[in-house]
């Protein structure tokens, strides 16, 4: 029995550069980045990728205080997804929704938050937060989503490094085509610019990004890159199985249409091109195309200096000189390193191109690194083309894991 | 300190940890839960803020005593006072 087909009805995110699909889009397409400079406790200013969504649109200023800004941007990304949808959310019945919600880490902003409110009282535990355990859960954000909803069914996180924005979409195509769930609501969210340790850490690393002009601090592909720019943010998706979405007359963005996951198991934290270039193989091949059949890849390259060389080399294996309808973007430039929300982002900001057939560009490319010299690449001005009927989008993380995700232009 | 003063002290901090709730009009004679959405991890916010802000310690015994305002003030008051005593 083929599985059943998978379809993309809603989108609700939040970047640094647009708390909307259009918004977010217009900005890709007119080269608007969103990086501010930032002060995180202990290290000062840093520069950031910060979302300025409106928290009380969807949650109680109480709900605010209780819980955790991943969980605000949990809630706003999956109503707005839920408005964009179309469904009657009131008929909905809510034991058969699932939240799939892809993060890199949760629990460290909530820890970092209670370390430093014991340190004024001597480090008294009788003052550490009854609130700390229902904060720092690791199911926390989708937990936060199914209260403020009132969605009975599974509600949960995956964690999977800087791959779990992918992660979020794939969990939940396959929950459907199990018929765990009839609807679902996934992505991924990131909280990670409230915790000074995520800055501290690439800091030691050496891969945190440093420039005068914070709009010009991420670069992936450039020949001066000096790291990554961390971001929040947030972007989830409603998916249905396309009889549902087509009973209900759902406006469709597009059909998932193969993805792959993999791990490296070489390294903590250096990527594995040979990995990375099997992941999206395999992919292609669930998906029944071939390399010459995708029209976009939005890669995962994050600006550090070996791993955007890294990507390439995978990209060059699979690719190659012969897929002349392939063209290459990168969204970073624009939004730094959203973290569990990256792929999740990244995939939304092309999926307009199925309409206006158009790449955005990569940006704040000025001195293109040969290395990253890939066939197809777009940098810095948006590109008309002439067929895009599918788009592949690339997401790896620490510990080695790979994720490719395919989706295709919807067609009955 | 008042009974009165010590009233305020609980409103400032229910301010706080419940910002929706309008409290122009809290009975003080009517159970705080009767008539604000708070919950048990609420009272545990208060018991919190009273340690935090006063150095006021509620044994979990004593919580029913924080069921209104005037029966906080009856509870608390001889509390502040001794507190201020000892300087």
């Amino acid at each position: 029995m083929k599985p059943a087909r998978i379809v993309i009805t809603g989108v609700g995110l939040t970047a640094p550069n647009g708390n909307s699909l259009t918004e977010f889009r217009q900005n890709l397409l007119h080269g608007i980045a969103g990086i501010e400079r930032m002060e995180i406790r202990y290290m000062g200013t840093q520069l950031a990728g910060v979302c300025h969504y409106d928290p009380l649109k969807y949650q109680k200023k109480k709900e605010l205080r209780v819980g955790t800004r991943a969980g605000s941007i949990s809630i706003y990304c999956a109503r707005e997804a839920l408005a964009d949808s179309g469904v009657n959310f009131e008929t909905l019945p809510k034991d058969r929704v699932g939240i799939y919600i892809g993060c890199t880490e949760h629990g460290n902003v909530e820890t970092e938050n209670e370390i430093y409110n014991i340190s004024k009282f001597n480090y008294d535990t009788k003052f550490w937060s009854h609130y700390h355990n229902p904060r720092t859960v690791a199911n926390n954000p989708a937990g936060e989503t199914s209260l403020n909803l009132g969605i009975t069914g599974p509600a949960y996180t995956i964690g999977a490094a800087c791959a779990a924005g992918n992660m979020g979409l794939i969990h939940a195509a396959q929950m459907l085509r199990l018929g765990e769930v009839d609807f679902a609501i996934c992505g991924g969210i990131s909280e990670s610019i409230h915790t000074f340790g995520i800055f501290a850490g690439f800091k030691s690393q050496n891969a945190l990004a440093q420039h005068a002009n914070p709009h010009k601090a991420s670069r992936p592909f450039d020949k001066a890159r000096n790291g990554i720019v961390i971001s929040e943010g947030g972007c989830l998706y409603t998916l249905e199985r396309l009889e549902d979405a087509q009973a209900r007359g759902a406006k469709i963005y597009a059909e998932i249409a193969g993805y792959h996951v993999n791990s490296d198991a070489s390294d903590y934290v250096l990527p594995n091109p040979t990995r990375q270039a099997e992941c999206i193989r395999a992919a292609i091949a669930r998906a029944g195309l071939k390399s010459s059949d995708i029209h976009i890849v939005n890669t995962h390259a994050t600006a550090t200096p070996l791993g955007d060389i890294q990507e390439c080399e995978a990209i060059r294996a699979v690719f190659g000189e012969g897929c002349p309808d392939t063209y290459i973007n990168n969204t970073k430039g624009y939004i730094g390193h959203c973290m569990g929300a990256a792929g999740a982002l990244e995939l939304a900001g092309n999926l307009p191109s199925f309409n206006d057939l158009t790449v955005h560009p990569s940006i704040n490319v000025d001195d293109l690194d040969p290395a990253c010299a890939l066939p197809g690449l777009v940098l810095n001005q948006p590109r008309t083309v002439a067929k895009v009927d599918t788009i592949l989008n690339n997401s790896f993380g620490m510990l080695g894991i790979n994720s490719a995700l395919i989706v295709k232009r919807f067609t009955t | 300190m008042t009974k009165d003063e010590c009233k305020q002290v609980v409103l400032d901090i229910i301010a706080d940890i419940a910002p929706d709730e309008d409290l122009s009009n809290v009975k003080p004679e009517v159970r705080l839960r009767d008539q604000l959405q708070l919950d048990s991890m609420d009272f545990l916010d208060i018991v919190m803020e009273l340690r935090k802000r006063h150095s006021i310690e509620v044994p979990e015994a004593d919580y029913q005593h924080l069921a209104s305002l005037d029966s906080c003030a009856e509870y608390l008051t001889p509390k502040f006072i001794a507190l201020a005593a000892k300087g």
